[in-house]
């Protein structure tokens, strides 16, 4: 008996063809460059959450005798800032908001832009076309600037800095749910749900989500970078964060005026952000090819 | 065409409606009153409904729209509350040097990103093609401010090459065509082409490496036609939809570059909008962007009507 439970076990597994994830997986983990832009990305997100173990340093803690030490300075490797805070420490601390500023926006814009553009692709007709002219009055901005004019006329914070970048993020996330939504909606499927007599709610849940939500988010994971640089850029202008907080757009705002003093620390800032918004950038293009995605 | 070109034209009006609709509604979501940074913290409430008065800030919301509509449709955008100018004049007047920057930038970004997508897409997969890909990454991630601060630490603290801040010497806010400005537009300029650059490098690498794939490449090829014949004909298709991104990108650069007028002390509309900001100037703010949102609705619309021109096959869809 239990020989025999065991056999069928073997069999169902033998023969259950390999799944549409799995082949993903396959073929996402032979993309070296891909692969190593995750590890770079994943590694930036622990730092972030472990920051307070990783900090040789605490971040607000400094002298005026410190100040802007050079990159090598005995006990502070990547020197100090201009009020004499460790350096190495606050681009490590610096994570946690430039991170949570970047990518937040999009997570919320996924979800929002994600319903708006699946429930107009589904709706179709009058529903569809008044969704997407709305969306396209946001589209006749250029992104840097809704989000500057938005942050803007709301004042500088978080909460407004978020609020105004989720704004930005929604109509293009909302265009493309719209777009594959549509193409999905056409599928004979969809229409042998519709005459067995499944409701709307019940086709978009069963059928619908499972086939687009993929692609949806692969286009939102390439837009965490564009967010990083939008969500650096809004503190590096005085939006956004605000003093004394980590953050890296605001330490290069800070540091901006240091630049004939201690040029090449001034820029530290920046290479994180680089780094985060390119390895983000290279993960989603190598999600998109092991999807394979076209757009 | 005509008819193309009318539908599009009317389709652009809603949106237009729709722009000035946010760029209205940007100083109404602001919170606490428009007038609170010209208003002492004492001011009588006499005084205080007196310049609501002025402003219009009494009436409601849609009187208010549409007023203030009208005044923009005669080329009237209010008064700077910081500085009491005319806020049209004040665009206006820093338009002109944010189009000087972001044509040349585009100009460089087109020509370079241009050249680096077609020898990648014309030599797919060779050493080439993986150096422009690379680079046309770098080009779309790297932030452009920062890249700005270290082409002015290379080129101006170290190097002493070029001007760091400012649009001319002593900080003059004319331009003019002589080298003395030209040396202060070289670095804003290169950092400003670098995001229209991997753009384009990404875009025409594919349309190429998709033209190279069709048939009537093969065709071409069995004719007999060398690689130079063929390569006229790859240009020919690319060309629309390279102008196309090319116009876009302009209008991106336009509305975009706050960030990078802000690192080089250029005096344009980005400069403005920075100051805007700052002294909480809303009327200032407003019509800038306002001009700026314009600015990037009619590029489109001549871009979708001259890529039509170009490549009729698209007035159909």
């Amino acid at each position: 008996m239990a020989v025999a439970q065991t056999d069928i076990e073997t069999l169902a597994t033998a023969d259950k063809p390999r799944g549409y994830w799995s082949g993903v997986g396959r073929r996402f983990l032979k993309d070296k460059v891909a692969v190593a832009a995750g590890c770079v990305a994943g590694g930036l997100i622990l730092m972030a959450i472990f920051a307070p173990w990783v900090a040789p340093q605490d971040p607000f803690d400094g002298t005026m005798i410190r100040r802007l030490s050079p990159i090598g300075t005995e006990g502070y490797p990547l020197g100090a800032d201009e009020l004499g805070r460790d350096m190495l420490s606050r681009l490590i601390y610096g994570a946690r908001l430039s991170l949570f500023m970047g990518v937040t926006p999009v997570l919320i814009a996924f979800v929002i832009g994600s319903a708006i553009g699946i429930a107009a692709g589904y709706a179709g007709g009058w529903v569809n076309s008044i969704t997407m002219r709305v969306l396209d009055v946001f589209y006749a901005f250029p992104s840097v600037l809704l989000a500057i004019a938005i942050s803007g006329a709301l004042g500088a914070g978080i909460l407004n800095g978020l609020l105004s970048l989720t704004v930005v993020f929604i109509p293009p996330i909302a265009r493309v749910a719209e777009s594959v939504t549509t193409a999905v909606r056409k599928l004979e499927y969809i229409e042998a749900a519709r005459a067995s007599g499944a409701s709307a709610f019940t086709i978009v849940r069963a059928h619908v989500l499972g086939n687009v939500l993929g692609p949806i988010f692969v286009y939102a994971t390439s837009l965490i970078s564009v967010s990083m640089i939008l969500a650096a850029g809004l503190s590096f202008l005085g939006l956004g964060v605000s003093p004394p907080n980590p953050e890296w757009g605001l330490m290069l705002n800070t540091l901006r005026n240091a630049i004939y003093v201690q040029p090449w620390l001034a820029a530290l800032p920046g290479v994180m952000i680089f780094l985060t918004s390119i390895s983000f950038n290279m993960l989603s293009d190598g999600l998109r090819s092991a999807m394979d995605i076209k757009q | 065409m005509l008819i193309f070109t009318a539908r599009r034209i009317a389709y652009t009006i809603p949106i237009m409606l729709g722009v000035s609709l946010v760029c209205f509604a940007l100083v109404h979501i602001s919170p606490g009153d428009p007038l609170v940074s010209i208003l002492p913290p004492d001011a009588s409430v006499e005084l205080q409904e007196q310049l609501m008065a002025i402003y219009g800030f009494d009436r409601s919301y849609p009187e208010q729209f549409f007023r203030w509509l009208g005044r923009a449709l005669q080329g009237d955008l209010g008064n700077s509350i910081a500085t009491g100018r005319p806020v049209t004049s004040e665009v206006m007047n820093a338009v002109g040097n944010t189009l000087i920057l972001a044509v040349t930038a585009t100009i460089i970004g087109f020509t370079l990103g241009g050249l680096f997508g077609f020898v990648a897409g014309f030599f797919r997969d060779s050493w080439i093609d993986k150096l422009a890909s690379t680079l046309a990454v770098v080009g779309v991630s790297v932030p452009h401010y920062w890249l700005g601060m270290v082409l002015v630490i290379i080129f101006s603290v170290e190097l002493g090459w070029f001007p760091a801040t400012g649009a001319g010497p002593g900080g003059s806010s004319q331009w003019a065509w002589d080298w003395e400005h030209m040396s202060h537009l070289v670095l804003p300029a290169v950092t400003m082409s670098v995001i229209p650059m991997g753009i384009v490098a990404r875009t025409v690498r594919a349309l190429v490496a998709d033209i190279l794939q069709q048939e009537f490449v093969t065709g071409l090829r069995a004719k007999g036609l060398l690689d130079r014949g063929v390569l006229a004909h790859v240009i020919k298709n690319a060309a629309p939809t390279a102008l196309a991104v090319m116009g876009l990108q302009l209008g991106y650069l336009l509305g975009g570059s706050i960030l990078i007028e802000t690192v080089f002390s250029w005096p344009g509309t980005g400069f403005l909008l920075g100051q805007a900001i700052f002294q909480r100037d809303l009327p200032l703010l407003q019509g800038t962007i306002l001009v700026l949102a314009m600015f990037f609705v009619i590029l489109n619309l001549v871009v979708d009507v001259v890529q039509s021109a170009l490549d009729p096959r698209l007035q159909r869809g």
